[in-house]
């Protein structure tokens, strides 16, 4: 009889996982989505109340009081958050779960320590190192994401001299500290050196990457976190949290696929840094440029140049997300719509700093989500529209990725808005996008500037057209 | 206990090809919300912290499992309601349209 209580523990752990992959599952469609996320939340209550009946588990009181503290810090995070903060809040949320997994592999590695007569078995050591390691990376790596997102910290990549052999050094350092611990694996001061390197390696790894890379960031480290969570399961032996880190990290790595592939370039090349090294090529060119001409218009010719189009397509960016100007091109899009003018938006893939950004951004002002169109459905339209309206968005327009071999952007899938007939750039002014690269759309003769920051523009926009 | 890690490599491979074919294709839009909700099921290791933080006398592996327990929860909690915040206004909009 006394085997009932643990059984069924593991039958509710088995339960949580299963909800856990169908929630997964309906999350991928649009219909499904927001069941799909009850599904899995579910899954998770579940999972920790099955945990708190688990016998060994005797300090509940405390657990509890912990547990509340979290879920209210939680609930009012999310409440407030704004949507255009929406990858400093993921990104936060990554580090924390790191976080909360390397925590897990520390404290393992000191119960077993104070255990009369200790003697930690080689399995635990390799699986705590692995927990420390990846917990400990997404765990700084997230915080450093959060910080470039936030601000705090600037978001261009940041590169020092022997920064990848210093990197390597510390790498080697970590295997032989590994190495070392399995050899007599009860030394507090190494494993604490092994976290320590795990925190160093996590900011180090984001440090030189650029905010235009954001997007790929933010979903490895999502992944990440689902793997830390794998390994916080190896170092408990619990096959739920493996099951459940697993899946995480399988559906960041596919969507870290998806963001390289939206800019052309392997994973590899975003971790380390060809941008930085790309910088040079781009003063060459802004070299080229700066005899060329830049065409600024009013508002007024703005709004005269869009009310009077038969169709207007859109081009979101980060700039649009920083101005929170979003729910004034709603406004824009729907006067335009009320004189007749056909208005779309084209969505780039990596536009903003993470997946789906711009999104989450219109959807956030009610915009219709059938007039979001993919870069593969839009550019073929481009020759037919009339204006084309870019809302501080750089590289993803820049024309140099189709012809430029020279330029670092060379091959990155843009939206073709240089095929419209005329081009309106929002913009606050002609610094370089994040990689560095100048942008020629912004020379060519269809293209008009219109600077200031995008909610100015677009509400000026907005009251101009009002009165044509 | 050697024979505990290679089930739980059997389990964490065959989890991860589920994980692949689980989300293999999804539309943009739910990039986002599908991020942030994955990011919430990788709280999980809530479970692991509460296991740890269980001993009834206080010690270090104590207290460094009661401070996961709150880094988790906020990341379970604040990732599901979150996510579902975002999905709200995508189905408000999609009733319209």
């Amino acid at each position: 009889m006394s085997n009932i209580l643990p059984t069924g523990i593991e039958l509710t752990y088995l339960l949580a996982a299963s909800l856990f992959i169908l929630g997964l599952k309906k999350l991928g469609s649009p219909a499904t989505a927001r069941q799909g996320n009850t599904i899995a939340a579910v899954g998770m209550l579940f999972a920790v109340v099955a945990t708190l009946l688990n016998q060994s588990v005797l300090n509940y009181q405390m657990i509890l009081i912990g547990i509340i503290i979290g879920s209210l810090i939680g609930a009012i995070v999310a409440q407030k958050v704004e949507m255009t903060d929406m990858p400093q809040m993921v990104g936060l949320l990554n580090g924390l779960g790191g976080a909360a997994s390397a925590l897990v592999a520390v404290g393992e590695f000191w119960r077993l320590l104070s255990m009369p007569g200790a003697e930690v078995p080689l399995d635990a050591t390799i699986t705590m190192i692995l927990g420390v390691l990846i917990g400990g990376v997404t765990l700084t790596g997230s915080l450093l994401a959060f910080a470039k997102l936030q601000g705090w910290v600037k978001g261009t990549p940041v590169t020092f001299p022997l920064q990848q052999p210093f990197n390597i050094l510390l790498l080697v350092g970590f295997l032989a500290g590994s190495a070392y611990m399995i050899v007599s694996p009860e030394s507090p001061p190494v494993f604490l050196a092994l976290v320590g390197i795990s925190l160093l390696l996590g900011a180090l790894f984001v440090l030189p990457i650029g905010g235009a890379d954001m997007p790929v960031v933010i979903s490895m480290l999502n992944s990440f976190s689902g793997l830390a969570a794998s390994a916080a399961g190896f170092v408990l032996m619990n096959n739920m949290l493996i099951i459940a880190g697993a899946l995480v990290g399988a559906s960041g790595l596919i969507l870290t696929q998806i963001m390289c592939k939206a800019m052309n370039r392997p994973l590899t090349n975003v971790l380390f840094g060809a941008f930085g090294g790309a910088i040079t090529s781009g003063d060459a060119i802004t070299g080229t440029r700066s005899d060329q001409v830049v065409r600024s218009i009013g508002s007024e010719e703005g709004a005269m140049m869009l009310g009077y189009a038969r169709s207007v397509v859109i081009i979101p960016g980060y700039g649009m997300a920083v101005a929170q100007a979003q729910h004034s091109v709603r406004e824009l899009a729907d006067q335009l719509e009320k004189m007749g003018v056909e208005v779309r938006y084209a969505i780039h893939p990596v536009a903003g700093r993470m997946p789906g950004h711009m999104n989450v951004l219109l959807a956030e002002a009610n915009v219709p989500y059938t007039q979001l169109h993919d870069m593969e459905d839009i550019n073929p339209e481009f020759e037919r529209t009339d204006v084309a309206l870019v809302i501080g968005a750089n590289d993803v327009v820049n024309p140099a990725a189709r012809h430029d071999t020279n330029s670092p952007i060379y091959g990155m899938p843009i939206l073709e808005v240089d095929r419209a007939r005329n081009t309106i750039v929002i913009k606050r002014g002609m610094n370089a996008g994040f990689s560095g690269v100048e942008n020629e759309l912004f020379y060519k003769d269809k293209t008009m500037m219109l600077f200031g920051s995008a909610r100015d523009v677009v509400d000026q926009l907005v009251s101009e057209v009002k009165q044509l | 206990m050697e024979a505990a890690l290679l089930t739980g490599l059997v389990v964490f491979v065959l989890a991860s090809f589920v994980g692949f074919e689980l989300i293999n294709k999804v539309p943009p839009t739910l990039h986002t919300p599908l991020m942030s909700g994955a990011n919430a099921i990788s709280g999980i290791a809530v479970v692991g912290a509460m296991l740890i933080a269980g001993s009834k006398e206080w010690n270090i592996t104590v207290i460094l499992g009661l401070v996961a327990v709150v880094f988790a929860t906020i990341n379970v909690v604040g990732g599901f309601l979150v996510t579902d915040r975002m999905l709200q206004m995508f189905k408000k909009k999609e009733v319209k349209a």
